[in-house]
């Protein structure tokens, strides 16, 4: 089934937050930022500022009646600052006027003096200096420190990975409007609409049931909205209070990269051991998160960097630790994989100057120690239905792996401007929020007596789909067609306490809370069917009531009607908590995860040795979707995850330099893949399996896990330089631009 | 008064002439389809389609909204995705973005649906291939692309029937586009709209240099409003000689047949600058004027040794060449009321050579680490005239001129390019900037300086002699 907003989308009729129709007098908002990196503020001048054309009013931390606080996990970040900055970027104040050229041209009539503070923007550094924002955690499997005397082969090293910016095409923006009683509503370009809602009833010192939060769709999120869409959102709700007007915000995209952190840069240092034989004995890992100057998401990220330390390999020995360490730089968020790709960066990185070390390829290394059912992880998690040898077997074989070896190997044997490289690269990826309070969901599901239905969940759409799944499980409980269905916008007062639509698990929670509330419907209807017609048999198909396998009479609308005039309840809310999972902090034990998403991808990249370019020839993966519930949307998921996943280990360079100004700060010097940058090929197969009863309809999640395919583009194109630079030892260091390629070309 | 039809409505505004056309969209007509992705050209989400009268005919091109001012549509026809609409039914390309889901958050398919829309109001033939260049202004973070492709694929074959003859008429009666195109060229005609008239102090042409550099400071400069002066449009072959006219378009040069059939890779030299929405308003001048020590069209205008024609106010007009024209950073041998009027270069004979290469982080629509030109005639092996420019190693686009002297009088061996590139190592004076290390730029002016000859006398140089 097609997205049921594609129609919509192609003739530029959905309704993003830059689109909805203004109410006479919206005021609009811009945020007035640090300029330096760290400082105390010694003064901040406002009046020439205030006094400019258009400008309604200034707000900064004084004018917060509530808490100046939106930290979500550890209150550690104010929305203005106060006093002091801690990264270039940080929002002092808010400028509201009339419009936004004339909030611009007061924000340069502001003068704020800085004493400027040492700038931090190293997370090693800033670990050295106790720079934490939180104590480090330590997940431990066997004995590591014992094992290095059985290892055969002992390598150690160190990989380094960047940043991301999120790049959502509709950048952050928040619109809200006043109602009664101090009420407010606000629209907001978020995953979290909850999170907004509680940030705004914190910061403005009113209940939650005063503040409504309604998103209609994201253009693009990628974790970039799961909490950095609530600053924006709570600024325009605090203008709206103290003034009483419409107040929106649609952030300029230089603004925006500027102000908002993004996928968390890593170092690492790693040891690892093997076996004569090449099974992997022993692993340890020290992460180093670049966690930016605040806590944001960064615990949460690093806890799935721990869990997926070990990515899809069995390691019965693993010490992984890992430290979020407080820099300068705007707090960095969550992106889909969350923390999970730096992880297994670093154990592919691992095993590839091991297999480099060794003179082995690094593919042997990766299949001899894939997972099998019935291993622990080291977070004590024990792995049922792993599809790991399965889809590396489907993928070798299924695009001919051996052969394509050989024909890599051939053509570097004959040619020397153009080297070609190969990876192998396989996924293990956790299902759930790792913080298992998360895992619920509601679904309010009202069908009016027309027969038409509206439906109300926590799920966002951004372009996931999520919607349209959503649609299909109400058409397919009910046996009624989708053109009766209507998804609704996400809205706190319709289903509250929501948790983001993120953890690629926004399908699964929302799906089976909308699943309860459809059963419930249905079975209240069929009872009624019952009863008309005298009969247990009922079904409803093709929206007609069947009895005893034998269309009737009665249609969808007759039936609904029916059960109407009998004040039978047509409106129903279902919770749904996941089951079997479990989490002990304390000793970092537990089962956090409902299930994993396996798969093998097969990375092909051909280097001009010249130049320092490359293209990538082909992409050929084997996934692990379960029973796949709509292949359209999900073969999306993978292709685009796929190409951002390259994106991240390629193109996608943020500099910031060592005075914490991003110099990466706008679309002509951060660059995201175009339509010449992706491979050539990408083919997908389905991995025949049963799916898992914890997905939704057995269809597993797919908004993350194919990202970290390609992290094999990375490995691809160091395997192609090796090939024309066989001898220098070459730093694991990505994304692998062509600026770096070229280096390590003619590195002696 | 500024005057076009948006969609099918005749548009007159008295709105301030550097507001950009997609403000004047979205907020003063409420068109909502046209998204603001970046507001500097770079993602496409804006892009909209300009028809404007050529020689009495109705020409169509992509343009990003975000960085054109209004003037540059006085009199035209400007079409966003509404315009695009169908009543009753999606258009082809709609469909193929649907039926292939093309689309995900939907945010930039509005860009994509022009640009392919566009594409089919064009003479270019229909390949797959040119469709897939309609779109390489359009950026998206969901789909990877693939299922764009897809779309494209199908809609670039559905243009196969095309009537040449009249070609509107055949794409309404096929569902690419509404039926009131058909009437738009008659209904341009009847505005007849006087030029638009402008004398500030600050010379603009296709907007995609000041509205990315100066965005907030538009609203308050005066401007000089020259892209569609009659004057200063127009290529002339006179005999061996180019001369551009300065409001010339990138895309006017990459489809004029007499470069394409003179310059071998023409077209493909001129598909790495930029896109083609930006190509199609980007003028050459504007690229000279900018100064940007890594401007690609200056790159290759300084190798085919190009000279200047600049006019002051009072018409008073001075000739210089182009490598005299940078005396520092940004820093140029104009006067304040001087502009660029003209731009002149032999046009490379069949017995001279020519070659550019780019290398930046994305091949296309990226803006280079170190780009490079050479112009080279040889005699018998041996070189009689090199020109030599290298761009993004310095502060100002660079003329080799000790290398390309050195090179004269040469044989195209390996032991000359050797020599020369110790030379023209000392002549560039790369600094570590976003676009690279100083070190990475000396290797790559080192290996981009050896492609030219390994692409141009592939049986004489090889990369192994080399490096």
């Amino acid at each position: 089934m097609i997205n049921i907003d594609a129609q919509n989308h192609v003739r530029g009729k959905s309704i993003y937050l830059d689109d909805i129709q203004e109410l006479q007098g919206t005021l609009y908002a811009l945020p007035f930022d640090a300029t330096v990196a760290h400082a105390k503020i010694k003064s901040l001048d406002l009046e020439a500022a205030s006094k400019a054309k258009g400008i309604v009013a200034i707000l900064t931390a004084k004018d917060i009646p509530g808490e100046n606080q939106i930290g979500g996990i550890i209150p550690d970040e104010p929305l203005f600052a106060d006093g002091e900055v801690h990264f270039r970027g940080q929002v002092i104040a808010l400028i509201v006027g009339d419009s936004e050229h004339h909030c611009r041209q007061a924000a340069r009539l502001i003068k704020v003096v800085y004493e400027e503070l040492p700038v931090i923007v190293n997370p090693r550094e800033a670990q050295a200096h106790g720079k934490l924002i939180m104590p480090p955690r330590n997940f431990k499997l066997g004995n590591t420190e014992e094992a290095w005397s059985e290892c055969e082969h002992i390598i150690e090293g160190r990989s380094d990975v960047n940043g991301q910016e999120h790049l959502y095409i509709e950048t952050q923006g928040a619109y809200a409007r006043p109602k009664e009683d101090g009420s407010i509503v606000i629209s907001s370009s978020t995953q979290g609409p909850t999170a907004v809602q509680r940030m705004v009833a914190r910061v403005l010192n009113i209940p939650m049931h005063k503040v409504e939060i309604d998103t209609v769709r994201l253009g693009g999120g990628f974790g970039g909205k799961e909490d950095q869409a609530t600053p924006w959102a709570v600024m325009v709700a605090l203008a709206t209070q103290v003034l009483h007007k419409p107040v929106k915000m649609s952030m300029h995209r230089m603004d925006d990269m500027r102000m908002t952190g993004k996928r968390h840069p890593y170092s690492a240092d790693f040891k690892i051991g093997l076996t004569k034989d090449l099974k992997i004995l022993a692993y340890e890992v020290t992460h180093y998160q670049n966690a930016g100057a605040a806590a944001d998401l960064s615990p949460a990220v690093m806890e799935r960097t721990l869990f997926h330390s070990t990515n899809a390999y069995y390691i019965p020995n693993v010490n992984a630790k890992a430290y979020s360490c407080k820099t300068n730089l705007p707090p960095n968020t969550a992106f889909r994989g969350f923390g999970g790709p730096q992880g297994k960066f670093a154990i592919e990185a691992a095993i590839v100057k091991a297999a480099e070390t060794l003179g082995v390829s690094p593919a042997e290394i990766q299949k001899k120690n894939l997972v099998v059912d019935g291993n622990e992880l080291s977070y004590g998690q024990i792995l049922q239905q792993t599809n790991a040898h399965a889809s590396w077997d489907d993928c070798t074989a299924t695009y001919q792996y051996e052969q394509q070896k050989k024909r890599v190997a051939d053509f570097n044997a004959t040619n020397s401007r153009y080297k070609k490289g190969l990876a192998v690269q396989p996924i293990c990826f956790g299902i759930s929020f790792t913080n298992t309070m998360m895992n619920h969901a509601r679904a309010l599901v009202h069908i009016y007596h027309d027969g038409s239905i509206v439906v109300s969940t926590g799920a966002v759409e951004m372009g996931q789909g999520v919607n349209t799944k959503m649609l299909q499980i109400v058409t397919e409980t009910f046996g009624i067609s989708a053109k009766r269905v209507r998804i609704e916008s996400t809205n706190t007062l319709r289903v509250a306490n929501t948790s983001p639509t993120a953890a690629s698990a926004g399908a699964d929670l929302n799906g089976k809370a909308l699943q309860l509330a459809c059963n419930a419907l249905l079975e209240r209807l069929i009872t009624v069917a019952q009863k008309e017609l005298n009969t247990d048999k009922i079904q409803i198909n093709d929206e007609f009531v069947f009895a005893n396998d034998k269309a009737t009479e009665i249609s969808w609308p007759d039936l609904v009607m029916k059960a109407h005039v009998l004040r039978v309840a047509l409106t129903e809310n279902a919770h749904y908590a996941t089951p079997t999972i479990h989490y002990d902090k304390t000793k970092e034990k537990g089962h956090p995860f409902a299930y994993h998403v396996y798969g093998t991808a097969i990375v092909e990249v051909t280097v001009d040795c010249l130049k320092g370019t490359y293209e990538f020839d082909a992409v050929n993966v084997v996934h692990d979707f379960g029973k796949s519930m709509n292949t359209d949307i999900d073969n999306g998921q993978i292709e685009g995850g796929l190409v951002q996943g390259i994106g991240w280990m390629t193109l996608e360079e943020i500099v910031y330099n060592d005075q914490g100004r991003l110099l990466s700060n706008a679309l002509s010097t951060y660059k995201v893949p175009d339509i010449y940058s992706v491979p050539k090929q990408i083919n997908i197969k389905h991995l025949e399996t049963e799916g898992h009863e914890l997905a939704i309809k057995k269809s597993k999640a797919v908004g993350e896990p194919p990202l970290m395919y390609g992290l094999g583009a990375y490995f691809a194109i160091r395997d192609a330089v090796r090939a024309f630079n066989p001898n220098a030892d070459l730093a694991v260091n990505a994304p692998y631009t062509p600026e770096k390629v070229l280096m390590d070309l003619y590195k002696k | 008064m500024i005057q076009f039809i948006l969609n099918d409505r005749l548009i007159e505004t008295e709105k301030a002439a550097s507001t950009t056309l997609l403000d004047f969209i979205r907020y003063d007509e409420n068109l909502r389809g046209t998204k603001i992705g970046c507001r500097e050209g770079d993602c496409g989400a804006c892009t909209i389609l300009i028809g404007s009268l050529k020689n009495g005919k109705l020409d169509y091109i992509s343009a990003t909204s975000c960085l054109t001012p209004l003037p540059n549509v006085h009199g035209k026809h400007v079409v966003t995705v509404e315009g695009m609409n169908l009543p009753d039914k999606l258009n082809r390309a709609q469909a193929a973005m649907v039926e292939s889901s093309g689309t995900q958050c939907g945010f930039c398919t509005p860009g994509f649906v022009n640009s392919m829309c566009g594409f089919a109001l064009t003479s270019a033939e229909p390949t797959y291939e040119n469709a897939i260049s309609a779109i390489d202004g359009n950026i998206c973070r969901c789909t990877g692309y693939k299922s764009i492709e897809r779309a494209t694929a199908k809609f670039s074959s559905q243009l196969q029937q095309k009537d040449d003859k009249n070609p509107l008429k055949w794409l309404a009666e096929n569902d690419f586009i509404p039926s009131y195109f058909t009437e738009i060229e008659s209904r341009l005609k009847a505005i007849q709209v006087e030029a638009y008239a402008s004398s500030g102090a600050v010379p603009i042409g296709g907007g995609t240099d000041l509205y990315v550099q100066k965005h907030e400071e538009m609203h308050a400069m005066d401007l000089e409003y020259l892209f569609d002066r009659n004057e200063l449009n127009g290529i002339i072959i006179d005999g061996s000689k180019c001369k551009i006219k300065s409001s010339v378009t990138v895309t006017d040069l990459m489809q004029n047949d007499t470069l394409l059939g003179a310059i071998p890779n023409w077209y493909q030299y001129m598909k790495l600058l930029s896109s083609t929405p930006i190509r199609n308003i980007a003028t050459i001048a504007g690229n000279i004027a900018n100064g940007s020590p890594i401007g690609d069209f200056t790159i290759i205008l300084l190798a085919l040794k190009a000279e200047l024609t600049l006019a002051d106010k009072n018409g008073v007009r001075r000739k210089l060449p182009l490598k005299d024209f940078y005396l520092g950073y940004k820093t140029l041998d104009k006067k304040a009321d001087e502009i660029i009027t003209e731009i002149t270069f032999e046009i490379p004979s069949n017995t001279a050579r020519f070659h550019f290469e780019k290398v930046c982080k994305r091949q296309y629509l990226d803006i280079a680490s170190v780009n490079t030109a050479m112009y080279l005639k040889t005699e018998n092996q041996i070189i009689t005239e090199a020109n030599v420019s290298m761009g993004g190693v310095g502060p100002i686009p660079k003329y080799l001129a000790k290398t390309s002297e050195f090179l004269k009088g040469k044989s195209i061996a390996t032991e000359t390019l050797k020599s020369a590139e110790v030379i023209l190592q000392t002549e560039i004076s790369p600094i570590s900037d976003a676009r690279g290390t100083e070190s990475y730029k000396r290797l790559l002016g080192r290996q981009l300086f050896f492609a030219h000859f390994i692409e141009l006398f592939p049986d004489t140089i090889n990369i192994n002699d080399l490096v």
